[in-house]
């Protein structure tokens, strides 16, 4: 860590220290080094440029420290800036260029052009989908139509550095509650601005702290829940990646709020640099003093451990992430209790999700009253989601609730992409919602506003906010039987309809996928998956067959085509997708004839071929071997 | 505690590993409730968790072994047989599989003779196996091998990176 001013830290001195050090840089390039970006080979390209940059004779300055007095060009890194499809991505400032997919070979026209000779490099600039030429996030459709908040100073602000979150405001509001603030005070401010968990839940944050904090005073726990375990979701990924200081500012306001004096961060294992970046900021904000004995000189102290996961999607559920600290299997309990009253240890806890802490310093910053101006009355504020899929753009996204599916998908996203083309809404078929939690919405939900309200309305649900898009090339039953498999397996095997419930669901779903199934098959999925819904001890469990209720529902047809004409119609069933041969394209040339392992092909040479499908057994081999493409 | 253990010790936990599980019981204070962080780090130093060091764990934290068993079979991370030197994570995320991250899978498996029910190869060179999901859906699909991250893979980039490796193993 650079801590440049002298002990005790002070944040005002400390985000002025960077300023001056900011003010003397003549240009900044800014990488992306979120997870996408670096596997990409953002460091690489970094460490071009730096060579790059000193070989070009320009003054560069590779950390950015107040006592330093060296003015250049500053190269550094930021968190996720979100365009990940686009990656990596390279920002110059102040000419606010965005330059896209860039690679160690185009670093030395980068430098030529645009460091030394001031012009940006079209060709590397981002094409929007009329092909127009866009230099920066403020031109980029992408950007432009989301409303970044909890999102805004990741991408910017360099996440490992504590004086630069100083600089951008942070702490502050930390140090407002703790010093300044009743409890109460702080309980009442976040019940009023309707802040609703973003885990999945939206359960009011507010009420959830108020809980906690009318319960006697003693030891008491705020944790941090960071198991992002969503198959297609990594909004908290990317905000602990990009601004990790903003998790512990929340944290240490909902500590102030409820009167812990012990934070915990539940992260996931398999986010190795959130997990590297979270911890480093916990040192760092150990070290300048601002968690420890004497929290802004309050006398109360306040401290953060991190604990790493150990793969396990049930832990994201509040009383099985308590058991797994605890160190037991990750199993829940049944509520109530709830954590408020008996939580960690069996003291009073509260776990928050990463956004909704994330979000808590901004709100106490632009107060109630603007953090209600954006969103439904319900469901105040911004989401993140991350758009993923058959989509154009896909990444991190946040809009206001009340968003609608289009301005998300086709808008922000680009479009639906199929065979490798962007294509209009007639290629859209669903969006999945929520995980193995949630639901799917289809081409007539597009304009519907999105808010934990009226997705639950429609059997969907926020989630954590992973958004799956889907073209019409995909099978529904394909993707219940993917949710089922997941939670089968994710199921912890403490209550009954879970644990045989979820294993029989994916049984009947393998005998609609592989043919063996009919109506009655259907009836009885349906029957199991209100059991499950109704008779599960914890989240996982009541939520789990959402996803085939949810399809079942919408996709009736696609279900009837599986059990009673048994094809699937968009062939992706291996079982239920018999392979055909088009005679305009087969010459006739005897090798599917040979691979077939059951000789159901026959035909004359240089005549197109048949296939008897009474003997086929759609081992798709007829299919791999033709080299003409003529059977699909 | 170290004479409690030293008995149950066979040839494949190797005394010089050993001391390191020691170090990492006593920097957790022989708290129980630090399990699972023992385990991660005793993992670390195997690769796996063989059964006698499991048995160890138990006897220095004051557990009955069937709760450090029952922890350890828990828990996705925690491997009770010897991975290979490569790992090979292949994200089967629904960004992933709806990118058609299964063919992959199967290109992988063939290619290292591998299957549901056996992960590594004999030589204890590759583990292939699939996890729910990396966090990397914009670049779906991704397989991680050890620590480097490779997105947009198809079949055949999967393959090559498996004989590249191969290659310079062959080499070295």
């Amino acid at each position: 860590m650079s801590c440049t001013c002298q002990s005790p830290f002070d944040l005002d001195q400390a985000g002025a220290g960077y300023g001056q050090a900011l003010g003397r840089t003549t240009r900044r390039v800014i990488l992306c080094a979120g997870t996408g970006c670096l596997s990409a080979g953002a460091l690489k390209v970094r460490d071009a440029l730096v060579r790059q940059i000193a070989d070009a004779g320009l003054p560069i300055v590779v950390e950015l420290k107040a006592e330093d007095d060296k003015r250049g060009i500053n190269v550094g890194l930021s968190g996720c800036q979100g365009f990940c499809q686009q990656g990596p991505l390279v920002t110059v400032l102040p000419d606010n260029i965005l330059y896209c997919k860039v690679t160690v070979e185009d670093v030395p026209e980068i430098v030529a052009s645009t460091l030394v000779g001031g012009k940006p490099v079209e060709r590397l600039l981002y094409r929007d989908g009329g092909g127009k030429t866009c230099r920066g996030q403020a031109e980029i459709p992408f950007y432009v139509q989301q409303q970044r908040i909890v999102l805004a100073q990741c991408g910017v602000v360099d996440p490992e550095s504590l004086d630069a979150f100083c600089h951008v405001g942070g702490y502050r509001q930390a140090r407002r509650a703790w010093r300044e603030m009743a409890d109460k005070q702080i309980c009442d401010l976040i019940a009023a601005s309707g802040l609703r968990g973003r885990g999945g839940g939206g359960f009011p944050t507010g009420r959830k702290w108020e809980a906690c904090r009318i319960q006697k005073p003693g030891r008491k726990f705020i944790i941090c829940n960071a198991d992002e375990g969503d198959p297609g979701a990594f909004m908290n990924r990317s905000v602990m990646e990009g601004n990790p200081h903003s998790v512990l500012e929340g944290m240490m306001i909902a500590a102030a709020a409820i009167g812990a004096s012990e934070g915990w961060v539940y992260l996931r294992a398999e986010y190795p640099l959130a997990v590297k970046r979270v911890r480093q900021a916990v040192i760092d904000a150990g070290a300048a003093g601002l968690l420890g004995n004497d929290v802004f000189g309050t006398g109360r102290p306040f401290r953060i451990q991190v604990m790493e996961g150990a793969g396990a999607f049930v832990c994201g559920e509040e009383t099985a992430l308590i058991a797994s600290i605890e160190g037991h299997r990750g199993m829940p309990k049944p509520k109530p209790p709830f954590p408020a009253e008996k939580g960690l240890w069996n003291c009073p806890t509260v776990i928050n999700n990463v956004e909704t802490l994330a979000m808590v310093p901004l709100i106490l910053d632009m107060g109630v009253e603007a953090f209600r101006s954006r969103g439904t009355k319900g469901s105040p504020g911004t989401k993140t989601f991350a758009l993923t899929g058959h989509v154009a753009n896909t990444g991190l996204i946040e809009v206001p609730f009340g968003s609608t599916l289009r301005q998300i998908v086709f808008d922000i996203g680009g479009g639906v992409v199929m065979d490798g083309k962007v294509c209009g809404e007639e290629a859209f078929k669903a969006v999945q919602i929520g995980g193995p939690s949630g639901g799917c919405l289809t081409r007539e939900h597009l304009d519907l506003p999105l808010d934990y309200d009226s997705l639950r309305g429609v059997g969907a649900m926020v989630g954590s906010g992973g958004m799956v898009v889907m073209h019409t090339k995909t099978c529904m039953v394909d993707i219940a039987r993917f949710f089922m498999t997941f939670t089968k397996a994710e199921s912890c095997g403490k209550c009954v309809p879970c644990r045989e419930g979820t294993r029989q669901m994916l049984a009947m779903l393998d005998e609609v996928v592989e043919g063996r199934a009919d109506e009655g098959t259907l009836a009885r999925l349906a029957e199991v998956a209100q059991t499950v819904q109704i008779a599960s001890l914890c989240g996982l469990g009541k939520t789990a067959p959402s996803p085939v209720l949810s399809t079942m529902r919408l996709f009736k047809d696609e279900y009837l085509a599986h059990v009673v004409a048994k094809s699937c119609p968009t062939r992706t069933c291996k079982a239920l997708s018999p392979p055909t041969i088009d005679a305009a394209f087969c010459k006739g040339c005897g090798m599917c004839i040979k691979a077939c392992p059951v000789g159901a092909i026959t035909g004359e040479k240089k005549k197109a071929h048949t296939i008897d499908y009474n003997k086929c057994i759609k081992c798709g081999v007829c299919i791999t071997t033709c080299k003409l493409k003529a059977v699909a | 505690m170290t004479t409690a253990c030293a008995p149950a010790l066979s040839a494949a936990t190797p005394r010089s590993q050993f001391a390191r599980v020691t170090e990492i019981l006593d920097r957790h204070n022989r708290d129980p409730a630090r399990l699972v962080p023992i385990l991660q780090e005793v993992q670390e130093v195997y690769r796996y968790l063989p059964q006698e060091v499991m048995a160890c764990v138990a006897t220095a934290l004051d557990l009955p072994p069937s709760k450090v068993f029952g922890v350890a079979t828990f828990y996705a991370h925690f491997a009770l047989a010897p991975k290979g030197k490569y790992v090979i994570k292949l994200c089967d995320g629904t960004a992933c599989h709806v990118k058609d991250s299964i063919p992959i899978l199967d290109a992988l498996r063939k290619r290292l003779a591998l299957s549901d029910a056996k992960k590594t190869t004999d030589d204890l060179l590759f583990t292939v196996e699939t996890v729910s999901c990396l966090g990397a859906c914009g670049l779906a699909p991704v397989v991680v091998i050890n620590e480097d991250v490779h997105g947009q893979m198809t079949p055949p980039a999967a393959v090559a990176l498996v004989e590249a490796i191969v290659a310079q193993e062959a080499k070295s």
